[in-house]
């Protein structure tokens, strides 16, 4: 038994209700734009707002029931805070053992191993950078014995190859500690990367929840992740690699794509993340264009957004695989496109993100 | 010159500590309460204890003497537990003291406590730390500058006060007679040579004292008084 919400709480424009039980083991992404009520739902779960009303419950300890709230320090949830929160007037050191003298952890090897704090024990937690303090702050929290972590964002304020770099570690916290952990963030490569299942929050509410590939294709996500990051996750098999031109190929849906080579085996299967606004669409099979990967579906939904100039399609590509096109509604006037129609997709080829391959 | 008579020195010196003791053990947990609530009614109580910094020390020690006089209920109760008065004793000048300082004590740790903010306290809360282990482990280091200059002020200050003293405590030797009332009798029996030792005494203690304090604060600034 896992992480048991049934909590709600009035926030300044809207109010935040949330009904779920989360598995009690992997990565469960929490994904939505911010403002949705992500951290506020994660202070809930930590026992850090004692205005929500509702029900936490974590396996068989009840955390909060009516007006019964078990104080923060006696819960065994563990937060990330997003701006790390050492204490300053401790070295990084102190920082860890302030966790695991409370705890009585006796995994600081362990936990300085897994996030490779040796380097690190000696230092001021003033002077660190960004990535090294949430190395830190990780690291603590793991020596605080939890028994859930909570990580709210903790790559938010990195660039991208600090990012990069910290991901592996994350990737590897919850086979290491045994333990469910719940992820903030508004980056689908951070979602697809890391996590099995999402849950998806918009203005408090609960947009969607489910596996991951299941839950990105939907098309009514487009409002929580913002337009620009809006796009699909498909399913695809290595089934050859082309030395001549350098290239992968894959099957998808049956249809044959392909993308810049990479290592992997054939028959390997691997996500492939593809963003609505890399996906064009035509009526007929285009003849003496540069893309590569051009996919047949038929047209399954049309959502018009009002007052723009942007439309969202989705298109069933077979096999229970969709994919996600973001035009404009000149063209599906244009082009006469409804419901139903067969359309080719187009892709780019250099939308395909190598950082989203799993790692081998 | 004869070396001057160093007990309302000495007087002056305990007096200051035994108020400092006390003002560390009341000023704490009031700043925590005025850093920390959110209470309607935390202006009112920011207004009381800043009070002795515009009161006139007359007006200030013309209450106290009242509030404290054997005929006062805290004064009957306090003559009947331990057969003295309040007033013009050195019990009397220590409770007059802190109040007239509790504003010196106050008002950097709030700013202090202020300053650490709920981040910090939340976050020994979720390491599993208890309500008073967090504070003392997390509140009370990282106000640590806070609480160095609430000690030296109010000390400071206790040391040179003296309207007030004068309307409590009189001029007892050894009971209340500390170092500002023996100059000013000094001055008044024309004894200039020991007023003009007790005052260097007293101007190079205070300038060495607001000399640490402004060091103290050369980094992140404390608002003083």
């Amino acid at each position: 038994m896992g992480l048991s919400l049934d909590i709600s709480l009035a926030l300044e424009s809207f109010s935040l209700n949330v009904a779920h039980e989360f598995p009690a083991r992997g990565i469960t992404a929490i994904f939505g734009a911010s403002g949705a009520g992500k951290s506020t739902l994660f202070r809930i779960i930590a026992g850090l707002e004692p205005r929500a009303t509702g029900r936490v419950a974590f396996g068989e300890e009840i955390w909060q029931s009516g007006q019964k709230s078990v104080p923060p320090f006696k819960r065994a949830a563990g937060l990330v805070f997003q701006d790390a929160r050492l204490f300053a007037h401790l070295s990084v050191e102190g920082n860890l053992k302030f966790a695991a003298r409370r705890s009585r952890s006796t995994r600081f090897e362990a936990v300085v191993k897994t996030l490779d704090l040796q380097p690190l024990l000696a230092r001021k937690t003033n002077d660190l950078s960004g990535g090294e303090r949430q190395r830190v702050a990780i690291g603590r929290t793991l020596l605080s014995a939890p028994r859930l972590l909570l990580m709210d964002e903790p790559l938010a304020a990195l660039d991208h190859s600090r990012k990069a770099r910290l991901l592996p570690y994350i990737a590897r916290l919850p086979e290491a500690f045994d333990l469910p952990i719940l992820y903030i963030t508004h980056s689908v490569e951070e979602v697809t990367r890391l996590a099995d299942r999402m849950l998806v929050l918009s203005k408090g509410q609960v947009l969607a929840a489910g596996k991951v590939s299941a839950t990105l294709a939907r098309l009514d996500i487009a409002e929580a992740s913002g337009k620009f990051e809006a796009g699909s996750v498909v399913q695809a098999r290595v089934i050859a690699q082309d030395e001549r031109f350098h290239l992968t190929e894959l099957c998808v849906a049956g249809q044959k794509m392909s993308m810049p080579a990479s290592n992997l085996a054939i028959g390997a299967e691997l996500p492939l993340r593809i963003r609505a606004r890399d996906v064009a669409v035509a009526r007929q099979k285009p003849s003496g264009v540069s893309i590569r990967n051009i996919l047949s579906g038929v047209i399954k939904e049309i959502i018009e957004e009002p007052d723009t100039a942007f439309a969202e399609l989705l298109i069933d590509i077979g096999a229970g695989q969709h994919l996600r096109a973001r035009i404009t509604r000149a063209s599906v006037f244009e082009l006469d496109l409804a419901l139903g129609h067969e359309v080719f997709a187009l892709i780019k080829s250099v939308s395909f993100d190598r950082r989203v391959l799993p790692k081998k | 010159m004869s070396w001057p008579d160093l007990a309302p020195l000495w007087l002056s010196v305990q007096l200051a500590g035994v108020t400092t003791a006390l003002l560390l053990i009341i000023g704490t947990p009031l700043a925590w309460w005025l850093a920390t609530t959110r209470n309607r009614f935390r202006p009112i109580i920011e207004a009381i204890t800043a009070l002795p910094l515009v009161l006139p020390p007359t007006v200030l020690g013309f209450y106290i003497l009242i509030f404290l006089s054997p005929n006062s209920t805290l004064g009957g109760l306090w003559r009947d537990a331990t057969g003295e008065t309040l007033t013009f004793s050195f019990s009397g000048l220590v409770l007059a003291s802190a109040l007239y300082s509790l504003p010196f004590m106050v008002q950097p740790l709030q700013s202090a406590f202020e300053a650490v903010g709920r981040g910090p306290m939340e976050a020994a809360a979720t390491l599993r730390a208890g309500r008073l282990d967090a504070f003392f482990s997390v509140a009370v280091p990282l106000s640590k500058r806070g609480f160095l200059t609430g000690i030296v002020l109010s000390f400071a200050h206790t040391i040179g006060e003296f309207g007030v003293v004068l309307m409590v405590g009189g001029n007892i030797p050894g009971q209340t007679r500390v170092i500002s009332i023996a100059i000013y009798e000094q001055v008044e029996t024309l004894d200039y040579a020991q007023a003009h030792a007790l005052s260097l005494i007293l101007l190079v203690f205070s300038f060495s004292v607001l000399l640490v304090v402004y060091s103290l604060n050369r980094r992140a600034p404390v608002r003083v008084g």
